[in-house]
């Protein structure tokens, strides 16, 4: 630990000269080419963003509570699983971890003052809100009901809503995730501190590499194909209505190209989240490093090629169908792996109840569950049963909401007191942790059922042997929403009264922890850190970590 | 006595308010089934696995001091090849198990029953070659083999009948199908299963399963209407379709259709097809794709004239000229 940061300690937090007083002002946070205030400046934008979305979401289950729809009209209804739909997935989930944590950690975790283009890493982030501000464009122009796949030829020659608006802000907010993708590969190559070699880099690390190159391969894809989308739909050109000489499927294929890849844009960042707080709370080098990183470099390659497993009742070919259901099941072994390591880990380990930890152990536990349900669709004859009902719905929101979601909020508690440098209320935090597992299994484990039922996604109205199942649900989604509820009012009140945070309020390893004061200065470290040992050491051994 | 009359009431009161399983009507329902619970017990077995681990180590190694340093452990990579293999090889049997079951009901029975269905904002069409027309009423019969011939009439729609574990997309502008053999007399759902917009959640209807006399009733019941084919003769004399494929069709200027449907042909651009449904979709709406060696270039487009039933009447004709033709070379 060097000399400089000790003094720095010495002086009154609220004085000390950080990143968040170093300047004043709203021009100093939107000209801003510090990646830590681009993180918060992302925060701030998706946290409006899942708001929008998880109150289309509250509305559906509040409709939902009766077979013949308590609430709204079908259309209506349609519009908000529309909402929900776009707004979580291309405006929150993609965006949430990358954007946030992976621009304020990724230099202060491999040693960097900055990302390699911080000016390019502030135009991502104007390009995202614009993307935002056109779909909610769209929203409040009366709102889009395709559903988020937008299939033609309903969404381009059937559908008389805001679709092309829609579909801009999706392919505008898609640039911002390729720069994205393109500063992270650059910084993580060519910007990491002396010593810190590719095998002693944090898995968050390598984690966010995997799905950089994701979306630097797979955004362009969901651009080209919204553009002809919307080629389709204004100037009718026919390329995916069969009455305008198109092919259906082929928006299919183009579509699910970039959209099956994105699961683990979605997953991957969650994946590098959980392994930083599984050894940080266990004090504990992770379980099979090189099995851990290389799985998630096998996802990011495998997730590729397995886009078809969305279309085996399309009308594809049989042979199709075979040759994307074994590439379906090759993709759930790396992510096996990892759950088996993260598992280990834990074996001697020295673990505490921290918020993060619980966020990282139910992780675990429902992204086991989503996985493995995973496998009923990857199986052609069950998928053929299963597709298009709740079965499915269930299985991807146990890995978008059980999984993406809790390590993103297990993260945003783990790094917080870095970000803030305050402490949030511990046992709140807690609370609202279980509270979010529970309402979260009571809002989907019922939907498991309702799918082998038979129960079709997307109905507005439904048939009323399916009631208990949807209030059951429905009861849950209530529970969630609480417990969502209760972080954004502690987490905002914590920015002002919370107790000032040390630098290394866990003891974990790591140089934002290790080098870094709490919240860090404009240029994150008094000294620049060199690295001597590999991630996740936590053995009192002779070697220091940083000078 | 009493107990039992109780345990059934007990059992249905049970079965109304929370079902959980869907009937089993079909032949192929049940090999869905077990594979089904198989995937469940394999992911009971994992869930309960990680849980209990997570929560035992959870306990037993909880930290007891702040300061606490565990001892390190190594990953030794016996275990590693071993929960990567033992899934893989979990894996490979799911995938043999599943893929068997989907090639063998992805293809029917020769002796099936054909329907046709069209699908369109927001019900289901449905044509017997009989005559017999329903709207989002299947009638078909116990044990016997049905294949439903699809296509939709506007945006993608999904045929699904949860009780006989069968579902396919309906897709504009060509055909699809799926077949069944029920197995049990009764009342099942069908649901449209791809979001077609404001109404899909009406798109729904009722398949009834007859006992096949019941069957024959039905079909000899109601309003007599001519047969599919029938239809499709006039239409194919009415449309002009017989001046040049007429009959056994020698030196005409356009092929003889008789014992085309179901035969490999080589077309003009030298690829070779065989002659389906949407292959003879496709002749009529965009002839010059789909063009046969030896014949002059002089068919008109039927674009834009026909309406999907006619469509279905005319390819029902064509079909019932290949089973006549293969019937008198025997």
């Amino acid at each position: 630990m060097s000399t400089a940061s000790l003094e720095l300690h010495d002086i009154p937090a609220e004085t000390r000269p950080s990143y968040l007083n170093s300047s004043y002002g709203i021009r100093s946070w939107l000209l801003t080419k510090d990646h830590k205030r681009i993180g918060l400046l992302y925060l701030a934008t998706i946290t409006i963003m899942f708001m929008f979305g998880g109150l289309a979401a509250f509305f559906m289950r509040l409709h939902l509570i009766e077979p013949q729809g308590g609430l709204v009209e079908p259309e209506t209804y349609n519009k908000l699983f529309t909402i929900h739909g776009v707004i979580m997935v291309f405006f929150f989930l993609v965006p949430s971890i990358p954007a946030t944590l992976g621009n304020f950690c990724i230099p202060l975790m491999i040693g960097a003052r900055d990302v390699a283009f911080p000016k390019l890493n502030l135009l991502s982030w104007y390009v995202f809100i614009t993307g935002c501000a056109m779909a909610l464009v769209a929203i409040f122009s009366g709102g889009v009901d395709t559903g988020w796949t937008f299939y033609p030829p309903y969404s381009s020659s059937y559908s008389h809503t805001a679709v092309v608006w829609m579909a801009m802000g999706i392919f505008i907010a898609g640039f911002s995730s390729i720069l994205t993708g393109v500063n992270f590969v650059v910084t993580i190559h060519k910007m990491r501190a002396p010593g810190l070699t590719w095998f002693r880099l944090p898995l968050f690390i390598w984690a966010m590499y995997a799905t950089s190159i994701i979306f630097i391969l797979g955004t362009p894809v969901i651009a080209i194909t919204l553009f002809l989308l919307g080629l389709e739909t204004l100037l009718h050109v026919g390329i995916f209505d069969p009455a305008l000489g198109g092919d259906p499927i082929l928006f299919q294929h183009m579509f699910w190209f970039y959209s099956h890849p994105a699961v683990y844009i979605m997953i991957l960042p969650g994946m590098g989240v959980v392994s930083e707080l599984i050894t940080a709370f266990s004090r504990k080098k992770i379980f099979g490093y090189s099995f851990v990183a290389f799985s998630s470099m096998a996802i990011a390659v495998i997730s590729f090629v397995v886009w078809g497993h969305h279309m085996f009742v399309s009308g594809q070919s049989v042979y199709a169908g075979l040759v994307f259901s074994v590439l379906s099941f090759l993709v759930a072994i790396p992510s096996a792996v990892k759950v088996f390591n993260w598992t280990a880990t834990l074996y001697k380990g020295s673990i505490s109840y921290d918020a993060p930890m619980l966020y990282a152990l139910g992780f675990i536990g429902l992204f086991t569950m989503g996985g493995l349900t995973g496998l009923f669709l990857a199986a052609l004859a069950t998928d053929v049963h299963l597709y298009g009902t709740y079965f499915v719905v269930a299985h991807f929101h146990y890995v978008m909401v059980g999984g993406a979601v809790m390590a993103y909020l297990g993260g945003i508690h783990y790094w917080w007191p870095k970000i803030t440098g305050r402490m949030y209320p511990d046992v709140w935090a807690r609370i609202a942790a279980a509270l979010i597992f529970i309402g979260f299994n009571l809002t989907f484990f019922p939907q498991f059922v309702l799918g082998y039922m038979g129960m079709p996604r997307r109905y507005a109205v439904y048939p009323a042997e399916f009631q208990v199942l949807n209030v059951l649900s429905s009861a849950g989604a209530s529970i969630l929403a609480v417990g969502y509820a209760i972080p954004l009012i502690y987490l905002f009140w914590s920015m002002r009264y919370g107790p000032i945070a040390p630098q290394n309020p866990w003891g974990a390893k790591g140089l934002e922890w290790e080098a870094a004061p709490s919240p860090p200065p404009t240029e994150n470290f008094e000294v620049m850190p060199v690295v001597t040992e590999e991630a996740y050491n936590y053995q009192p051994t002779e070697g220091a970590h940083s000078v | 006595m009493t107990t039992f009359a109780s345990q059934t009431g007990l059992h249905q009161a049970a079965a109304l308010i929370f079902p959980i399983q869907p009937p089993a009507a079909s032949t192929i329902a049940g090999g869905i089934d077990q594979l089904y619970y198989f995937l469940t017990g394999v992911t009971l077995f994992f869930t309960v696995l990680i849980f209990s681990i997570i929560f035992y180590f959870m306990i037993r190694y909880r930290r007891r001091s702040p300061d606490e340093v565990p001892p390190e452990t190594h990953a030794p990579l016996s275990l590693e090849l071993a929960w990567t293999l033992i899934p893989s090889a979990i894996c490979v049997v799911m995938f043999f198990w599943s893929s068997y079951l989907f090639v063998r009901n992805s293809r029917p029975p020769a002796a099936s029953t054909e329907i046709f269905v069209i699908g369109k904002q927001w019900m289901w069409h449905i044509q017997h070659p009989e005559g017999p027309r329903e709207i989002n009423e299947l009638h078909v019969p116990v044990n016997q083999p049905v294949q439903l011939t699809m296509t939709s009439q506007d945006v993608l729609h999904d045929f699904y009948i949860p009780a006989f574990r069968v579902k396919k997309d309906v897709v504009p502008g060509r055909y699809t199908s799926i077949w069944f053999e029920a197995t049990r007399p009764g009342t099942y759902h069908i649901y449209c299963a791809q979001y077609c917009g404001t109404n899909h959640a009406e798109m729904i209807g009722w398949v009834y399963v007859m006992s096949q006399s019941d069957y024959a009733a039905w079909l000899a019941g109601g309003e007599q209407n001519e047969s599919m084919s029938q239809s499709g003769e006039h239409l194919f004399s009415l449309l002009g379709c017989a001046t040049c494929h007429a009959g056994a069709g020698q030196n005409g200027t356009g092929p003889s259709l008789a014992g085309l449907y179901g035969q490999s042909q080589k077309f003009a651009d030298g690829s070779t097809h065989v002659v389906d449904e949407t292959l003879i979709r496709n002749a009529i709406m965009q002839p010059d794709t789909v063009q046969l060696p030896n014949y002059k270039h002089v068919m008109p487009t039927f674009k834009g004239q026909l309406t999907e039933e006619q469509m279905l009447q005319l390819i029902a004709y064509v079909k019932s000229l290949g089973t006549e033709e293969r019937k008198n070379g025997q």
